[in-house]
């Protein structure tokens, strides 16, 4: 590149700083579930451990902690099954009607999450008559996972070809056998990053959850919405939200590294 | 020959049986229950609410829209909510630029793994946690005021503060991926025929990375079009049309009203969608 050491440097500091940007929220949260003022001045005063003791002792966390867990592995064991059989679909054939169902599996998570939310809400009480509950907000969250398994698993297909498979058959081998010893294990770290992917998608949604959870339910990010603003719960929203930050972008970064296909939710 | 073999030698004989058995049920789910509930969310639109009993009636009338149309409060608040869309673009696409210029033209390939892991990771943090951890740094004795002396405490600037927070690595992952794209022979050449930096950049890059600009737009501007907690948790009095939507689901219990104002956002991303088409932007999502 033609650029002045100036403009490098000018760039580099860009880079820093909003690097330091994206992450320090996330420190503050972190920083601030130990605080042990409760008004969360700044600088804080001093660092306890009382507010984690709290949270965990909280019969309303642990049963959003739950929820969240239950919503979250049932959605991802749906959107794993329905994102392979898709992926598989859509990278093996080629029929007609081809782009639009590639559209169809992006929209859940193209549309604003509030036309998804509403969408689904009116489906399920106006029109099919089903109270909302925990299989609502599944059936929701799996709607909107299946696309981050489909992009895994595409990528994947995509990388590896089908000579392995052509020369497995030609040895002899059949279509399932060929499958469980040859497509599948080569699949498998593709489906663990579009899991845990999903996992972490679910385990944060909050929008399509409020339209589509019963009432009398709460998944945490529901459960840290209704508390935000009770100034006495501030310590425990906090240890909430420390715990959400952790629960969510562990999977993220052992996704990317266990499969550098796609990591970004579909939506780029 | 055993069971399993003979069904998988008929499957391998018929791709169309095996096909339709893998298409079957990812689009029994989508098909039928997303896009069906999306489809009956357009219908009930052109319905209302019977104002004594609170249940849908299903007559259909414009009423809805005429509403939305004529109403200066939904007026105002559909320009309140594109104008924070504008704003927050620009915010983004100003930020990220440099970001993902260093990114794609001066890191080495290692680094630039290591950073790209770096960006998309807080994508996936909480995006209540990050409006939250915003909530707390704005207020009146929290970190920013604490750096600069000053908060801009909660309001429209907390608001388009807080969501170009959320939607910043939208814009920098498209951008750094139409940036990766662009040759630096052409940077080059400008440099050779006696272009300086600025000129350069003005001249070369930014036409041809206009179209990852775009497709980072409509990232940021689609999820801004249809935020309502944010504005909720930062943004004071101000209301959304996100809000609007919310408030007639809940406490106003007007479900064709909601689907009404909900159709805004898609209309406006339609619209968007289409003119920003021919810049190619849509080939760079």
């Amino acid at each position: 590149m033609m650029l002045s050491k100036k403009t490098k440097y000018l760039l580099l500091a860009a880079l820093v700083l909003g690097l330091a940007v994206i992450y320090l929220p996330l420190l503050v949260v972190l920083l601030n579930s130990f605080n042990s003022d409760t008004t969360f001045g700044w600088p804080p005063s001093g660092f306890t451990l009382e507010w984690w003791g709290r949270a965990a002792e909280n019969q309303g966390v642990l049963d959003a902690l739950v929820t969240s867990l239950e919503a979250g592995l049932a959605a991802t064991a749906i959107a794993l099954a329905l994102g392979m059989m898709a992926a598989f679909a859509l990278q093996r054939y080629r029929f007609f009607g081809k782009d639009t169902v590639s559209l169809l599996i992006i929209l859940p998570i193209a549309l604003p999450g509030i036309v998804t939310g509403i969408a689904l809400n009116n489906a399920f009480r106006t029109i099919l008559g089903i109270d909302l509950g925990l299989f609502t907000a599944i059936v929701a969250h799996a709607t909107f996972c299946i696309v981050v398994v489909f992009n895994n698993v595409v990528a994947r297909l995509r990388r590896m070809g089908g000579n392995l498979e052509e020369a497995s058959m030609d040895l002899g081998a059949d279509g399932i056998t060929t499958f469980r010893l040859v497509t599948f294990p080569m699949l498998r770290s593709a489906l663990l990053a579009g899991g845990l992917l999903a996992f972490a998608l679910s385990f944060d949604e909050i929008i399509v959850t409020t339209f589509t959870l019963g009432a009398g339910l709460q998944t945490l990010p529901i459960w840290i919405l209704d508390n935000l603003f009770r100034p006495n719960q501030a310590p425990v929203v906090n240890v909430v939200a420390a715990v959400l930050i952790v629960v969510s972008t562990l999977p993220v970064y052992l996704a990317q590294r266990l499969s550098g296909d796609t990591a970004s939710g579909g939506r780029i | 020959m055993s069971i399993a073999a003979s069904v998988s030698g008929y499957l391998y004989r018929k791709p169309r049986l095996r096909l339709g058995m893998l298409l079957s049920a990812p689009l029994l789910w989508l098909g039928l229950a997303y896009l069906g509930a999306l489809a009956a969310l357009f219908v009930t639109a052109f319905w209302h609410t019977d104002t004594f009993t609170g249940q849908v009636v299903t007559e259909w009338s414009l009423d809805n829209f005429a509403t939305l149309v004529s109403d200066e409060v939904y007026r105002t608040i559909t320009l309140r909510t594109l104008g924070i869309a504008v704003a927050v673009t620009v915010v983004d696409a100003v930020i990220a630029f440099p970001m993902a210029f260093y990114m794609a033209k001066f890191a080495s390939p290692r680094a630039q793994r290591i950073l790209v892991i770096a960006v998309m990771t807080p994508l996936w943090a909480s995006y209540l946690v990050k409006a939250y951890s915003w909530r707390v740094m704005l207020s009146g004795n929290g970190l920013v005021g604490w750096l600069f002396g000053a908060t801009p405490g909660y309001g429209l600037a907390a608001t388009i503060i807080t969501l170009s927070y959320l939607w910043l690595p939208y814009m920098i992952l498209p951008i750094y991926a139409g940036l990766d794209r662009l040759p630096n022979s052409l940077v080059e050449a400008s440099g050779d025929l006696g272009a300086r930096s600025w000129r350069t950049f003005r001249s070369v890059v930014l036409p041809l990375t206009f179209p990852a600009i775009v497709a980072g737009s409509i990232f940021t501007f689609s999820l801004t079009l249809g935020d309502y907690i944010t504005v909720k948790i930062v943004g004071g009095a101000n209301q959304m049309l996100g809000n609007v939507v919310y408030d007639n689901i809940g406490a106003a219990n007007n479900l064709p009203f909601a689907a009404t104002v909900a159709t805004v956002p898609v209309v406006i991303m339609l619209v968007y969608l289409f003119v920003v088409r021919r810049t190619g932007a849509l080939d760079n999502l």
